[in-house]
């Protein structure tokens, strides 16, 4: 019988919940890395006993995790616990080195983008917000992180490397900090075009390659920001996320800050389709496994209260691709809830019945076994969630 | 040998559960100290100081003999008695938040 793994990053640890294909009792490991906080434990598609995890600390920085048993254990890359450091030969401890590649030979200058206030400012590392491995080889892993640049490692993440051409386009001077900071908070790789991958960044906006990470175009025709001089500029737009169905890689949906929006032409126009949405602000968008038209979004108050409308924690589905929309709240809590769901923290698996997960800012995890009709939480009170993943295990 | 004693968290990224014990060559000063250090135990480095520019991570501050050595110069000889091992060179994360 098939399993599900759901990974969780909080403010505290990581933590692991499984179950088997019915899910609805779960086994919970964690914290790992207690006390850290984890941006994102992400699994290979290609070996799902290899996870990463992003460790990061305002005191220590970053650390990069990787377990190649599923989750039971986990080292630094480079830095395994059962051997000794090595002596001569290659350094090992680098797998928490992100340098910002500014090389005359492989690299673009490092030059500044533009600060809260309009002007500009360096480019500095903070963290990784993202981990995304390739859906082939399971040493290859990308790093979307703050500030925005993209990293690929291709030795299991015991090295990093730029891919400066995103950073170096020469929109980088307008790109602009979110309140969370300039994250690079999204990677989605194309399953039929190895060479094509797409981008998100708060609040620059979305961006695509499509010669596998050496040049990067814009992708932000049709998005409106009131809050930008221009509403409707090139790059400067805070896209909160971006989702897409693996068999329609052409079609991408968006939860922008404000407006839900949906791409027909790989992100080369967008049009909205918040529909009938109570309020079409809000962070996670996700898509089912299996109908490429069924699209789930958590709508929150707006951009100066982040908690559901009315106290109401509730998900909504569109079975159109958009537009329409129908609440599921069975199950969740329907009074004075005022948590908030970030942007990765939502996921689904791909059981027959494709379930549907989300964590909270309480500390919640939601799990729906039948594609968000009924809901259930596998856990009440871990520390603020700041991500799920789900793998589907055989 | 030099006795060093990382907070809490350090320790366990380095497997280590008491006071670390490191050889140094040369002169004892923060620098060699942090150098042999994250070459014993490589999975540190980047954690205390930066990968790049070696400055001490900001949140961290360092003491020797009840002194804080934090704004030292990373050169300066550490007091003899980090030297013979009678006092621990301590890395200390900065209070911060309630």
């Amino acid at each position: 019988m098939s399993k599900v793994r759901v990974l969780v990053g909080t403010r505290k640890g990581a933590f692991i919940l499984s179950s088997d294909g019915k899910r609805e009792k779960w086994a919970v490991s964690g914290p790992h890395f207690a006390g850290w906080e984890i941006y994102h434990v992400k699994g290979s598609p290609a070996d799902p006993n290899r996870l990463y995890a992003s460790q990061s600390s305002g005191w220590f920085g970053q650390i990069i995790q990787r377990s190649d048993d599923g989750g039971k254990t986990w080292h630094q890359p480079g830095s395994p616990a059962d051997k000794p450091p090595a002596q001569g030969g290659r350094p090992m401890g680098e797998s928490n080195k992100f340098v910002y590649d500014a090389s005359n030979e492989t690299g673009k200058p490092l030059t500044t983008h533009q600060w809260y206030d309009g002007t500009q400012h360096p480019w500095e590392f903070k963290r990784v917000w993202h981990l995304e491995p390739s859906l082939t080889e399971p040493d290859t892993v990308y790093a979307g992180i703050e500030d925005a640049a993209l990293f690929r490692s291709t030795d299991g993440g015991q090295t990093w490397h730029e891919l400066p051409g995103l950073r170096g386009s020469d929109t980088g001077p307008r790109w602009q900090p979110g309140a969370g900071g300039m994250c690079l908070h999204t990677i989605i790789l194309d399953p039929s075009n190895p060479k094509r991958m797409f981008i998100a960044i708060s609040a620059a906006g979305a961006f695509r390659t499509d010669d596998g990470g050496k040049s990067w175009k814009p992708i932000n025709r049709g998005l409106k920001s009131q809050f930008l001089p221009d509403p409707t500029a090139e790059v400067g737009h805070c896209v909160h996320h971006v989702a897409m169905h693996g068999a329609r890689p052409n079609t991408l949906f968006m939860q922008k800050h404000w407006d839900v929006m949906r791409s027909d032409d790989a992100g080369d126009n967008w049009r909205e389709v918040s529909g009938n949405l109570p309020t079409d602000f809000g962070f996670v968008i996700d898509v089912h496994a299996h109908e490429p038209e069924t699209i789930y979004v958590v709508p929150i108050k707006s951009d100066s209260e982040h908690f559901p409308l009315e106290g109401k924690l509730r998900v909504y589905r569109s079975r159109t691709g958009g537009n329409e929309w129908e609440p599921l709240s069975k199950g969740l809590p329907q009074s004075d809830c005022y948590v908030n769901v970030l942007r990765d923290a939502m996921a689904v698996d791909s059981l027959d019945s494709c379930g549907v997960y989300f964590g909270t800012t309480g500390g919640q995890v939601y799990a729906s076994a039948d594609a968000g009709n009924n809901w259930a939480p596998i856990v009440r009170d871990l520390p603020a969630v700041l991500s799920v993943e789900v793998q589907t295990l055989p | 040998m030099i006795r060093v004693v990382l907070p809490q968290h350090l320790r366990t990224l380095a497997h280590v559960s008491g006071e670390v014990l490191i050889e140094v060559n040369g002169p004892v000063t923060q620098r060699s100290v942090l150098d042999a250090l994250e070459n014993s135990y490589p999975m540190l480095r980047g954690t205390i100081r930066d990968h790049v520019t070696q400055e001490r991570r900001p949140f961290l501050r360092f003491f020797a003999c009840a002194e804080d050595w934090s704004h030292e110069p990373p050169d300066t000889p550490l007091p003899k008695e980090i030297t013979s091992g009678a006092e621990p060179f301590l890395i200390i994360g900065a209070i911060a938040g309630g």
